[in-house]
């Protein structure tokens, strides 16, 4: 006999983003229009052309990270670390002897687009410098990419499995993918899933630079991250990390957990057109969304909302305009936020989906800032520079993630089960 | 030439810096593993920053055999005179 699918819903969440050290703050700021973006005022920043980035708001206490672990975590493991330990607190379990998780029934997910970028360069520094003998031997277990989630996952005491996803910039809306397909599956009844960046470091930014795909708007900071404004000039390199916890219906009804709203469907496409263009056309884009309302069992028309990937480049916000457009309709509204928060590459999509939540919540979208000349014919409803209010009843709606090597990972989350 | 004493305080700066024990518990006796919460990783970071500290040579194949603070203590030692 085969178990029946599992409904997966959201129990916690926590978060270190450039608009605060936590869920509240950054909420809070998001609703507030709060740019997150500041001028790098290090001396390495000097010779690049982009010198703007969204850095933590907040850095992570001692008490957080004790200085011995601090020492043997690349700061990608760190924040993780912040976050979902955030995220376990809120969703009422515990550490340790109080953890009331059995681990054999527990996963990690979290991804990220780099890894352990800063430990990596570092020991490389070092060893050119100083030699072979004076490489840090923690330094593979700090730069392997699936060093954050296995150190979340050695805290949690998690034994069902550890996993992570490296899609880019679609790497932590994969990690709720494998979140989602691991519960429905019945192989653990809970999954702490996010993603984390952490690579504001002079190399990654001269690379990305050398894509042409950096905001160059050094004199205006807060302005730089614009979303389908005519004025918009590439994306602002951001970090930080978020996490969620995804628990089955049954496991969090049973002990009573308050849920903040169902994760209904993923849907995953790849465009097969070029490395770092997005397909003009949409058509994968289009074709994630799509998926993720047949695994929803819903169409275009009951989405309220979407949460687009929109990271403030010329050819991609416009493109996704056009398959939010063919997949959803023009009724939902649409925002960008990393207009706020910059992008965080493999953490931008779990930031997103928990933005998203918190929306069907309050049933509020946060604002698209800096929106001041939209392109025009974008054909989308966007909530353009101010908050605007979602109806009653059953809400449902997306969180784009869109990657470099072309995946497309749209998450579907709905307020069904949402605790009054 | 550095005393026992000497190279004994500057271990235990080693050891609190790798491990977190406070530098009056890291004693000759005393096993970097089973009493100074060190891991294999944290042991090798210690005989690498002892290296660099103390201006010795401790090849790996020795290392393997420092299991208690004294054991280094007079490895240095013998390296250093």
């Amino acid at each position: 006999m085969t178990r029946p699918e599992q409904t997966v819903v959201i129990t916690g969440l926590g978060a270190t983003t450039p608009l605060g050290g936590d869920v509240a703050s950054t909420w809070a700021a998001l609703l507030a229009g709060e740019s997150g973006v500041s001028a790098l005022e290090t001396d390495w920043a000097a010779d690049l052309p982009s010198r703007i980035a969204a850095t933590l708001k907040v850095e992570p206490t001692e008490e957080q990270v004790p200085r011995v672990q601090a020492r043997r975590m690349d700061r990608v493991s760190q924040i993780a670390l912040v976050a979902s330990l955030e995220a376990w607190a809120d969703a009422g379990f515990g550490l340790g002897e109080d953890n009331q998780v059995d681990g054999d029934r527990l996963a990690v997910a979290i991804g990220t687009g780099i890894g352990g970028m800063n430990s990596l360069l570092g020991n490389w520094d070092i060893q050119k410098e100083r030699g072979v003998r004076r490489v840090s031997p923690f330094t593979v277990p700090m730069l392997m990419a699936n060093a954050a989630a296995s150190n979340v996952g050695l805290r949690l005491g998690a034994k069902a499995g550890v996993h992570t996803a490296v899609s880019a910039c679609a790497s932590s809306n994969e990690s709720l993918g494998q979140a989602l397909t691991i519960l429905r599956s019945g192989r653990a009844d809970v999954v702490l899933a996010g993603g984390s960046e952490a690579c504001i470091h002079p190399f990654p930014m001269a690379g990305f630079s050398q894509m042409q795909a950096l905001s160059r708007r050094n004199d205006e900071p807060q302005r730089a991250s614009r979303p389908w404004d005519v004025d918009r000039d590439g994306f602002v390199l951001g970090e930080g990390a978020v996490s969620l916890v995804l628990e089955t219906l049954e496991h969090a009804t049973a002990r009573g957990a308050k849920i903040y709203g169902t994760l209904a469907g993923v849907g995953h496409s790849a465009d097969s057109f070029d490395m770092v263009q997005p397909d003009p056309s949409g058509a994968g884009q289009a074709s994630a969304m799509r998926r993720a309302l047949a695994d929803a069992d819903l169409t275009g028309s009951d989405i309220v909302h979407v949460n687009a990937h929109a990271t403030s480049t010329p050819a991609g916000d416009t493109t996704e305009a056009g398959s939010i457009r063919a997949a959803i309709g023009e009724q939902a509204v649409v925002t960008g936020t990393k207009s706020m928060t910059g992008h965080l590459l493999g953490a931008a999509g779990a930031l997103e989906s928990m933005a998203t939540v918190l929306a069907l919540r309050d049933r509020v979208v946060p604002p698209t800032i800096n929106l001041e000349h939209p392109e025009a014919g974008l054909g989308i409803d966007i909530a353009a520079n101010t908050t605007r209010p979602l109806g009653q009843g059953d809400l449902a709606a997306i969180s784009n993630s869109f990657g470099f090597g072309g995946p497309n990972i749209a998450v579907l989350v709905t307020n069904q089960n949402v605790s009054a | 030439m550095a005393t026992t004493e000497e190279i004994l305080a500057g271990v235990a700066e080693i050891v609190h810096e790798v491990c977190n024990i406070p530098v009056e518990d890291v004693q000759l006796d005393k096993s970097f593993i089973d009493d100074l919460d060190a891991d294999s990783l944290a042991m090798n970071e210690i005989i690498y920053a002892s290296e660099d500290k103390f201006g010795v040579s401790i090849p790996d194949e020795e290392a393997k055999n420092l299991k208690t603070v004294g054991d280094a203590v007079a490895h240095i030692e013998r390296a250093m005179n």
